[in-house]
């Protein structure tokens, strides 16, 4: 048995503390996250996903239990600090680059993450190569574009971007936070195979909320029910490999 | 002749306004109102430590670090205090305007017959060279130095922080600690430029900073109406040229026959134009390229 790469024990987290309308959003979740798992979330609106992604990506405090990072307890370090090994791409295209930089420049910020930085001259010239071949793998035109602002892309090109600065430096941890949700069908295909591939090859370790049944199904290894703050199910290997979307479905009925 | 000399120092001294703001304003999204009052701190220090029988360099020195403590004031209220910015720099501005008179022990103070940096080394130029003398030595120093900053992995982060602050924190930039680092450049330089026209025009006055955020905007915007789609770096030029042109269309505006009453009426119309034109440009449907630079912010 693996040791989890990350673990949460009973976290639980509170809307409007100290008020009547004070609220439990996470009601103790316990999870286990294993090197090499690509999990895939799904859950009604409101189930906590988002809070969830908030929680371990540290720009929400856990109000009880406890967050570990290699045995480590992380519950209280900051979400700047918690770059050094997690990474993140946001649903929406818009949070994920700095528009008025260009390509090049968004992937050079991406190569320091979670790392000081100095007054040294960049490298922009130097990496230019690199930086270039990995925008080629996304299959989009983006490597035409390295001195383009951000701002001025296409949202798919946008986003891709957004998870190759995610990816550039490897995380110990990847959240996908709906990434391909505001793209067109077959762009959000393209961006899923290329996710796909990329997490397979290098054997990183990915969290991915969606709402369509079949990505869930179809991507990972691993496959989490979120409902009413608490994890409902948790599908592994054959077990999820014999699920289907009627079954699936029905953690959505009640 | 001289006019137009006078009118191109005076816009170096003061393209140092523009230039810090452009740090706060542009690159960080950050309304900076500090500088109303960081302006009169930089000159209320230097002069004042100059009739105290400091060194007019030292003096000016000290006037850049009293700038750098009244940003670091407004970053600590902004980031720390959770106070929003244009409210943070308020706040900062209004007090200062209680330190300068502390400093200074009443409301103005003139530096005749003191030493300055200008009637030292400068002190045989011709009429007004002295001005155009150092303020060029100055803004070619402090723009090569912006720069060098921008260029650096923590310049680009500096940047990202004002461009993405989401985006930013995602990749580990403190982005407190940006905005705090920011403010305290840009109102060091903001004092800097305070100390050097005070020493310029022989006094320090506490009402001296009064339309000071106009003026510097007024260099940055005119900059890019008047030379459109450029370059970050060309950008920081720009912005000087854009002080020396709000200067000479000053001048033009005297020469009417309006008195120096009112600048601060004629620097709003000014600016109040510029920042109008891309609306113009709509409605007109002009499309010069001289008018490409003043798309509103995103």
């Amino acid at each position: 048995m693996n040791k989890p790469i990350l673990e949460l024990k009973n976290v639980q987290t509170l809307v409007n503390k100290g008020t009547a309308n004070e609220t439990m959003i996470l009601k103790g979740i316990n999870l286990q996250i294993n090197p090499g798992d690509f999990i895939t979330i799904v859950g009604t609106n409101g189930a906590g996903k988002s809070t969830l992604f908030n929680v371990i990506g540290g720009n929400l405090r856990a109000d009880n239990g406890q967050i570990l990072h290699n045995g480590k307890d992380i519950t209280r370090t900051s979400e700047e600090d918690r770059t050094s090994f997690l990474a993140r791409v946001f649903q929406d295209p818009k949070l994920g680059t700095a528009p008025r930089m260009t390509v090049a420049e968004n992937m050079l910020l991406a190569t320091k993450r979670g790392e000081h930085r100095h007054l040294v001259l960049r490298k922009l010239k130097q990496n230019m190569d690199r930086f270039t071949k990995l925008a080629a793998t996304m299959n989009n035109g983006l490597e035409n574009r390295m001195t383009t602002a951000t701002g001025a892309l296409s949202g798919g090109q946008r986003q891709a971007l957004s998870f190759l600065i995610a990816t550039l430096k490897r995380p110990d941890i990847l959240l996908l936070d709906e990434h391909t949700a505001a793209l067109d069908p077959h762009t959000s295909l393209n961006l899923l195979h290329a996710t796909n591939e990329r997490i397979t090859k290098d054997h990183l370790t990915a969290l991915m909320i969606t709402h369509h049944l079949e990505d869930a199904l179809t991507y990972g290894n691993r496959l989490i029910v979120l409902k009413d703050g608490q994890i409902k199910a948790d599908f592994a290997g054959a077990e999820k490999q014999a699920l289907t979307v009627d079954k699936l479905y029905q953690y959505f009925e009640d | 002749m001289n006019l137009v000399v006078s009118a191109i120092g005076q816009g170096l001294l003061w393209a140092l306004l523009g230039l810090g703001l452009y740090l706060t304003f542009r690159i960080l999204d950050f309304c900076d109102m500090t500088v109303e009052g960081t302006f009169p701190l930089g000159a209320a220090t230097a002069v004042t430590a100059i009739t105290n029988g400091v060194s007019p360099l030292l003096a000016t020195l000290l006037a850049v670090v009293a700038g750098m403590i009244a940003g670091l004031i407004t970053g600590l209220l902004y980031t720390k205090g959770k106070i929003p910015s244009l409210l943070a720099g308020i706040l900062t501005m209004t007090a200062i305007y209680s330190v300068n008179l502390r400093i200074m022990g009443k409301s103005n103070i003139s530096l005749l017959g003191q030493p300055t940096l200008f009637n030292g080394a400068l002190r045989d130029l011709p009429q007004y060279f002295d001005s155009v003398t150092l303020g060029f030595i100055v803004v070619v120093i402090i723009t090569i130095l912006m720069v060098l900053f921008l260029d650096t992995d923590y310049g680009q982060a500096f940047i990202a922080t004002g461009d993405n602050p989401t985006m930013a924190k995602s990749l580990g930039i403190h982005t407190d600690k940006m905005v705090i680092v920011g403010l305290m450049i840009s109102n060091g330089m903001v004092g800097l430029c305070g100390a050097l026209i005070a020493q310029n025009n022989g006094y320090a006055d506490i009402n001296m900073g009064i339309g000071t955020i106009v003026i510097a905007l007024a260099s940055i915007i005119i900059g890019e109406v008047a030379f459109g789609e450029l370059t970050l770096n060309q950008r920081l030029v720009a912005v000087t040229l854009g002080s020396i042109i709000y200067r000479i269309i000053l001048l033009a505006v005297l020469q009417l026959g309006f008195s120096a009453n009112d600048l601060n009426l004629i620097s709003s119309i000014v600016l109040a134009i510029c920042m109008m034109i891309p609306q113009f440009e709509q409605r007109l449907n002009i499309k010069k390229p001289i008018l490409k630079g003043v798309r509103p912010h995103e």
